[in-house]
């Protein structure tokens, strides 16, 4: 790779990305309509959540399919600290997100060691139980849920009982901050070992890189940025349940704006959930009532599509010679 | 807590865990083969439980009798899933891992969705069939009679099976092509004419599952998914790749469920089957039963 067209490459990222924000950023001037800043801001959000998920699954090439699990606790976490001990939402963003990296670290270390089935079974086993543990806690909840009371427009309390705009705002700066997490990290040592450890993890161990600290630093990153990401959404919402923050059907969603874009590519993430996202709701508004399956249908195919003729993601369709990078 | 109900709830747990064994038995079988994971695996048994239930709904065909016709339907759907899907995701030069796991993920996703449009969402059972509600005293312990068909029928599929890969020409091309599939390509046995042929017949083997599962058990367009785990778990116990391992496994999660079951309360007896799931993979990597 030449030294001077990587950093030319790097600051032209950048200087898109600052475009694609400014434009973003517009965006709620003109559109007006309640259901189109829904879906804005959900695309934000599983972009900026498929992001993080790209770290341990693209870069690192450790396939979790258990990321609903850190998303919950973000979600629980902050709603807990709010309704139960009256800690602002920030606060509890961060604690939701520590918890995360935290837990990603304990489970980790057994985890870790295994190789790729394995591992992305053991990541829906452990979501799984997590997600039972929750629907059986009375404490917090169980089935029930948290419903937090939106009583008033604050930015302390980050609730706001009309405007969408507060949270479309934060979700765009959340995307740009996970975003912008991925390109530096990209160009770190961190970087360089992750995806030697995803092409050939003995190859890189007899190199003297520390796979499996690599694969720890990763799955912690990961997890604190997707439970930021589930923090907001339950400030969203107002309301989580298991089934409505942990259940598997998120770490699908996690996973898949990244596997669609370009799995392991700073954009992919952003283009597979600029597509992904706005399609779903999409159908399913059209199709209405007569059955939710279509959604699955339009996304499960995408995949297959999608996996089997394009393994480095509709990424790959923009530009040929970004893909010949990518495959270097 | 008195020795019968222990006694009971290990035996229905015994019949749960060979019936466990013969849905696990075909993910089994395709992973040995190709070392592929079939996340669709529940949603094969999904459609194997519906086609016993339109079976029996269309042509009044007691699912008993509907079960080789449904074994067919899939050994034929499977055959054409790979043939379709698997054998261009095989080919896959970058992210083969990601490209190995989403093709039959993405596979999961469209059959749920077709399920959810086509059949609706909603919940069916099949009301009256021969076995259906029935139970048998056996020296004072209730068996309920579709487990026990189930779990008879499972014995007796693994035995074929045995039998099967042991005493025939297509069982030991087989065999041969899960040792070295280059090797046996060398000797001239087409080696995607095995590979389709063992994708058909792990799909049989579990629509011989869906079809007695479709008498005792509610049916909806999720209802896979809970059995691919607990499939991915037998398969993991038994050893991946191991048919026999399988068998088991299923029986070991099985027995672990019902003491689960036991001791906490139902909606968490799940919790168990993982812990076990983890248990195993930490400690032995490749599966209990599983060669190193």
């Amino acid at each position: 790779m030449h030294d001077a067209t990587h950093a030319v490459r790097r600051r032209r990222d950048l200087i898109v990305a600052a475009v694609f924000v400014a434009l973003a950023a517009c965006v709620p001037l003109f559109v007006k309509d309640v259901y189109a800043q829904n879906i804005m801001v959900l695309t934000l959000m599983y972009a900026g959540l498929s992001q993080s998920w790209n770290i341990l699954g693209g870069y690192c090439g450790q396939i979790s399919l258990g990321h609903a699990l850190y998303f919950g606790l973000g979600a629980y976490v902050t709603a807990i600290l709010l309704t139960k001990f009256g800690v602002l939402p920030w606060f509890g963003m961060l604690a939701g997100g520590i918890v995360s990296a935290l837990i990603a670290l304990a489970l980790g270390y057994p985890t870790f060691r295994l190789g790729g089935h394995y591992f992305a079974i053991a990541t829906i086993v452990i979501a799984e139980i997590a997600f039972l543990l929750f629907l059986n806690w009375d404490w917090a909840g169980a089935a029930l849920g948290i419903d937090i009371m939106v009583r008033e427009d604050s930015w302390a309390k980050f609730q706001f009982t009309r405007s969408k705009l507060p949270y479309f705002y934060f979700a765009l700066f959340f995307a740009a901050v996970a975003w912008l997490v991925t390109w530096w990290l990209e160009n770190s040592k961190w970087g360089y070992w992750w995806r030697a450890v995803k092409d050939n993890p003995d190859a890189a161990e007899s190199l003297g890189v520390v796979v499996f600290k690599s694969k720890m630093g990763a799955g912690a990153i990961s997890a604190f940025l997707t439970a930021i990401g589930g923090a907001f959404y339950a400030m969203f919402v107002s309301y989580i349940d298991p089934d409505a923050v942990m259940s598997f059907q998120f770490s699908l969603l996690i996973s898949l704006p990244a596997v669609l874009g370009g799995i392991g590519t700073l954009w992919g993430p952003v283009l597979g959930a600029a597509v992904l996202i706005p399609v779903t709701e999409l159908t399913r508004s059209f199709i209405g009532g007569s059955g939710r399956g279509v959604d699955l249908i339009v996304y499960g195919s995408l995949i297959v599509l999608v996996s089997l003729t394009r393994p480095d993601g509709l990424l790959g369709l923009f530009s040929r010679k970004r893909k010949v990078e990518a495959a270097r | 807590m008195t020795a019968e109900t222990i006694i009971q709830s290990l035996a229905s747990g015994l019949l749960m865990g060979l019936l466990y064994g013969l849905i696990a038995v075909g993910l089994s079988l395709i992973f040995g083969l190709m070392n592929i994971v079939n996340f669709a695996h529940g949603e094969f048994l999904m459609l194997s439980m519906y086609g016993a239930f339109f079976l029996f709904a269309f042509f009044a065909i007691d699912p008993l009798l509907s079960m080789p016709l449904v074994a067919a339907g899939m050994f034929v759907f499977g055959a054409a899933i790979y043939l379709l899907i698997v054998r261009f995701a095989m080919r896959a030069k970058t992210n083969v891992g990601m490209v190995q796991i989403f093709a039959t993920f993405g596979l999961a996703i469209v059959l749920r969705g077709l399920a959810q449009y086509f059949f609706t969402p909603d919940y069916r059972s099949i009301t009256h069939s021969w076995l259906g509600g029935k139970t048998v005293s056996i020296g004072g312990i209730f068996l309920p009679v579709p487990q026990l068909v189930g779990a008879l029928l499972a014995i007796v599929a693994f035995g074929a099976l045995y039998v099967f890969i042991k005493r025939t020409d297509f069982g030991r091309a087989l065999e041969a092509t899960r040792e070295d599939a280059g090797a046996v390509a060398l000797v001239g046995i087409d080696q995607n004419r095995v590979f389709a042929l063992g994708w058909g017949l792990g799909s049989a083997l579990v629509g011989l599952a869906g079809a007695i599962m479709a008498t005792f058990f509610y049916i909806y367009p999720d209802v896979g998914a809970s059995f691919a785990l607990i499939a991915y778990v037998v398969v993991a116990l038994g050893g991946f790749g191991s048919v026999f391992g399988a068998f088991a496994g299923g029986i070991l999660v099985g027995l672990v469920e019902a003491t689960t079951a036991l001791v906490m309360p139902p909606s968490l007896k799940a919790v168990g089957i993982y812990a076990v799931y983890l248990l195993v993979v930490f400690i032995r990597p490749r599966g209990l039963f599983g060669s190193i």
